[in-house]
């Protein structure tokens, strides 16, 4: 077994209105220097085997088709050691 | 000759699935329920997607909703050249199996908005828009929390160039759509998808705010009838 992380983000171009709820928040919160927040999606994928390049392939098709839009998001594949 | 067949699709979570069939009914069409489990599209003559929150809105709108097994038939139909009508979540459904272009992305301001909106008729050539004058004023209900019409600049100024945004919000654009587009069709005009709610706009009983979402219905049927 191991563990594969797929991060998605929207990519930079896409608005992101609760990344900005966010760093709107924080301040009020007395959280202060922050710049900027983007919000995005991590998903653990359990999968049997070795996490080997056939394998993380097998990951990224499925960030592709599914987990993310490529149309607004963007993901990066890594496995978890 | 038998009434034309308008297919309507039920997924788990779909909500406008009854007041889609029965705007069908009142233009004088057959509506024909489809199910989302089903590989059969019981040879209807066009499909209405209708709004809600199909799946729970898991993943992305419209994400899970994309590859049910009646996407799997209705996808290789619509680009054979069934015509298909996505409104709201049905809208999301389509730029998902990028039957149209873009995406539907969390409204600028965050709120969920439903109330009724001004819109511009910009294309009157589709198989869903015939019964329109290119130009007209309409107005529908809209409510939505994700209907911000995003996508590439090129793909934007290709929609612009080729007349295929057919829809633009006027009085003010409630969700920050990109060049204030709420509605767009595919290359060949069959497929078109917007976020504004003809099926609620189709009769005074229920206090819409016009009956303009029938010119929809009848726009199609005129069309199937003379195919």
């Amino acid at each position: 077994m191991a563990r594969v992380i797929v991060d998605v983000m929207l990519k930079p171009e896409i608005l992101d209105p609760q990344g900005q709820a966010i760093a709107r928040a924080l301040p009020r919160l007395g959280f202060s220097g922050v710049h900027d927040v983007r919000q995005g999606k991590r998903f653990e994928v359990e999968i049997e085997g070795e996490a080997d390049e056939a394998a993380l392939a097998e990951v990224r098709k499925m960030a592709e088709t599914l987990l993310a839009n490529t149309v607004i998001e963007d993901f990066t594949v890594r496995v978890e050691r | 000759m038998n009434a034309a067949r308008v297919g309507v699709v039920t997924f788990p979570g779909t909500l406008d699935d009854q007041d889609a069939a029965r705007a069908v009914r009142l233009t004088g069409a057959d509506p024909v329920p489809l199910w989302h489990a089903d590989h059969d599209l019981k040879g209807v003559d066009a499909v209405f997607l209708p709004g809600g929150f199909s799946y729970g809105d898991y993943l992305r709108c419209g994400a899970i909703s994309r590859f049910s097994p009646l996407m799997d038939e209705l996808i290789p139909a619509a680009r054979a050249g069934l015509p298909v009508l996505g409104t709201c979540n049905g809208f999301q459904i389509l730029c998902e199996a990028h039957l149209l272009p873009g995406a539907l992305t969390r409204n600028e301001g965050l709120h969920y908005i439903c109330r009724d909106q001004g819109i511009r008729v910009e294309n009157a050539d589709t198989a869903w828009t015939s019964d329109f004058a290119t130009g007209q004023e309409i107005v529908l209900p809209i409510k939505h929390g994700e209907g911000r019409y995003v996508a590439d600049a090129e793909t934007l100024a290709a929609l612009e160039r080729d007349g295929r945004v057919v829809f633009r919000y006027v009085g003010g654009n409630p969700n920050g759509s990109l060049n204030d587009i709420a509605g767009i069709t595919n290359e060949a005009g069959n497929v078109v998808g917007l976020m504004p709610h003809p099926e609620h706009a189709v009769e005074e009983l229920t206090g819409a705010p016009s009956v303009d979402g029938r010119s929809f219905f009848t726009s199609i049927l005129k069309r199937l009838v003379n195919a």
